[in-house]
């Protein structure tokens, strides 16, 4: 089942290890590697012709989903096992999302299509629903970026927040609209 | 966002924030064991009669069949919890309390007269017993919901009734201490019953607490 070569397999228990006992580098080196074995795995996982489907996404749900879970792993545990099955769950997870929503190549019926500009109020109104659906700083921090075009450093500065964690909710906050709206 | 980004931010801010910490398995089980007790103690208490109820074996078998339900059950929670461990093979374990109340159902019918079999099943607390289970069922649930949704169940909807199986037992075995109905004609039509509401509320909670 394995794609990557066993040797970066069992390297990354190792690098896993030292992670969670603080080494910062040995962390960032865990994700790049687990986020290589990923994307092949979600690659061969994909169906191959999946318009509107980035699998750079997917794979970016999945280390999300390995660092907020990271403490699920026990050290002892081999850590591959573990991946693929987060990974799998995501998948699954964004693949039955894809499957609610229909894709259709836009250039075939374009004509059919209103003018955009016609109906000026639909997208804000849609925006505005979507911000409104997330709570706490993610509203915070999509609002100020998508809909008032701030930086993320000016963000960070006003929300008295890193920049890093005004990146990571972002990220998220567009996660859970997806999730939330991505199912109508 | 690119994936190497979202990496440096998530292991620059790994150190700050700390990940969420594990408590382990046993001692969840332990508190939901104690809400429940609490609950119990509080809406309904052992029935008066409880310690010399012991030494009849209709009464302890009550405790066999519904505590083998909640260990059972918290096996394979406890494996359902984590990506990648193992529980498939500890559902087997289900089948323990059903062959020890199969078991008891044919001591019964062996031993008590036809004409008293239907006065036996449906006893005098079958109502008492379809809320009383559910009511101290739900605060177990809920802990144990709660604990799983820091883990990481792979299987949501399965997860939360098998927690419903978990909370089921376990309230199911402090209301066997109230309850005056013994016989396991009772136990074998009305117990299940209760147990599938817990169930049901588990998987539907599941479907949506668990996910992440």
């Amino acid at each position: 089942m394995a794609p990557a070569s066993s040797s970066k397999l069992q390297g990354l228990d190792d690098l896993l290890l030292r992670a969670v006992a603080g080494d910062e580098k040995a962390y960032r080196a865990f994700l790049t590697d687990a986020a290589q074995i990923v994307r092949r795995f979600a690659a061969q996982r994909m169906p191959r012709h999946s318009p509107g489907f980035d699998i750079e996404d997917l794979v970016q749900e999945i280390l999300l989903a390995v660092h907020a879970k990271r403490h699920t792993w026990r050290p002892g545990e081999p850590v591959a096992p573990w991946l693929f099955a987060i990974a799998r769950y995501k998948a699954i997870d964004a693949y039955r999302r894809r499957g609610r929503r229909i894709e259709i190549d836009i250039d075939a019926i374009g004509d059919v299509f209103e003018d955009p500009s016609a109906v000026p109020n639909a997208t804000a109104h849609d925006v505005g629903r979507a911000v409104a659906s997330l709570g706490g700083r993610q509203r915070a921090v999509v609002s100020a970026l998508s809909v008032e075009g701030k930086s993320i450093t000016q963000t960070a500065r006003d929300l008295d927040m890193s920049e890093g964690a005004v990146r990571v909710a972002f990220h998220r906050g567009l996660a859970a609209i997806a999730r939330k709206f991505g199912k109508d | 966002m690119q994936t190497d980004e979202l990496i440096a931010d998530l292991a620059g801010g790994s150190r700050r924030h700390a990940a969420g910490a594990t408590v382990p398995f046993g001692a969840v089980a332990a508190f939901a064991l104690l809400v429940g007790f609490g609950v119990f103690m509080l809406l309904l208490g052992p029935r008066p009669d409880f310690v010399a109820s012991l030494a009849t074996p209709r009464f302890d078998v009550k405790f066999v069949e519904t505590g083998l339900l909640a260990a059972a059950a918290i096996a394979v929670l406890a494996g359902l919890a984590r990506p990648a461990r193992p529980w498939r093979e500890r559902l087997g374990w289900f089948a323990v309390p059903a062959i020890v109340l199969g078991l008891a159902v044919a001591a019964e019918l062996a031993s008590v007269p036809e004409h008293l079999w239907a006065a036996r099943a449906i006893g005098s607390n079958a109502k008492n017993c379809l809320l009383a289970i559910p009511t101290i069922g739900m605060p177990v649930l809920a802990v144990l919901l709660f604990a799983l949704s820091r883990q990481a169940p792979t299987r949501p909807r399965l997860t939360g009734a098998i927690a419903g199986f978990a909370s089921a037992g376990i309230a199911a075995a402090f209301y066997a201490a109230h309850c005056t109905d013994d016989s396991p004609l009772f136990v074998a039509i009305w117990y299940p019953l209760a147990t599938l509401v817990l169930v049901a509320a588990g998987a539907v909670a599941g479907g949506r607490m668990l996910r992440w």
